[in-house]
């Protein structure tokens, strides 16, 4: 699924644009949903889009590690500024939205995304 | 075609410091990408090496991480002033951890670090005395050798 249908869905916004920005055309074909860093070392897929509540740098580094282009943080969490620099270095896209985790994932998996661990 | 020279590099690590925790294994993740080893191998060092790198962050006071990189094989030695393990094998369970609960906030200390390191790793050891510190010693096979 192309990022820029994934914002739609979830009435996100845009925080920082990486290479796979809406509109580039990329597209994720697997999501990962966690707060634990490790797991989404452990368990999520190259490519995949992780969807967390977490808002930390540490955030940005797990994803650039795992090869992941997007990460959606939920509730509107504030994004600081070292957050969206790192990601901005690393080329990785940040969406943001108010929805909870929950129900980001039950709009998503509605639409056909499953998770990188089934 | 004559195989690639080998390279070295070592990364100093500062305990505590979660602002540039990750920058030596994203930095050793983009030499290797420089290098042309697979993606695959490319990201099973950079979890490993990363995993390996927020254990000292989180636990040690100081620590070093030093890479080889031949034709054959990367090689990651993480050595650290920390702690030391008690009891390794426990360390080695998934979902055990000793870290404290500010660190479990920012996303780590689920307990499946080291066994993300041996889940990456073709080889890897473990050594540690308590009250000095501990090495992992990190190998992955970039191609089987020839037979």
């Amino acid at each position: 699924m192309e990022l820029q249908r994934i914002v739609e869905l979830v009435e996100g916004k845009i925080v920082v644009s990486g290479r796979s920005s809406p509109g580039s055309g990329v597209s994720v074909t697997s999501v990962y949903s966690t707060d634990l860093m490790s797991d989404v070392l452990h368990y999520a897929i190259r490519g995949s889009l992780l969807i967390t509540g977490l808002n930390q740098s540490q955030v940005i580094r797990s994803a650039e590690i795992a090869d992941i282009p997007a990460v959606l943080v939920t509730q509107d969490k504030r994004i600081d500024r070292e957050m969206a620099e790192l990601a901005r270095a690393k080329d990785i896209t940040i969406i943001s939205t108010r929805l909870p985790m929950f129900t980001v994932c039950g709009i998503l998996y509605e639409q056909g995304l499953r998770s990188s661990r089934e | 075609m004559s195989a690639a020279e080998p390279i070295e590099g070592c990364f100093q690590l500062m305990g505590g410091d979660f602002t540039n925790a990750g920058a030596a294994s994203s930095e050793l993740k983009a030499i290797l990408a420089k290098r042309g080893v697979s993606q695959e191998v490319e990201r099973r060092v950079a979890i490993a090496a990363f995993e390996a790198e927020m254990n000292v962050i989180i636990h040690a006071v100081a620590g070093t991480m030093h890479y080889t990189i031949t034709s054959e094989a990367v090689k990651v030695t993480v050595t650290d002033m920390g702690p030391g393990i008690e009891d390794i094998e426990l360390a080695m369970q998934e979902g055990y951890s000793t870290a404290p609960d500010w660190v479990r906030e920012m996303g780590w200390g689920a307990g499946m670090g080291l066994p993300n390191i041996k889940k990456n790793a073709d080889l890897f050891s473990i050594d540690s005395v308590v009250g000095e510190g501990t090495t992992l010693e990190i190998t992955i096979h970039i191609k089987d050798r020839p037979c």
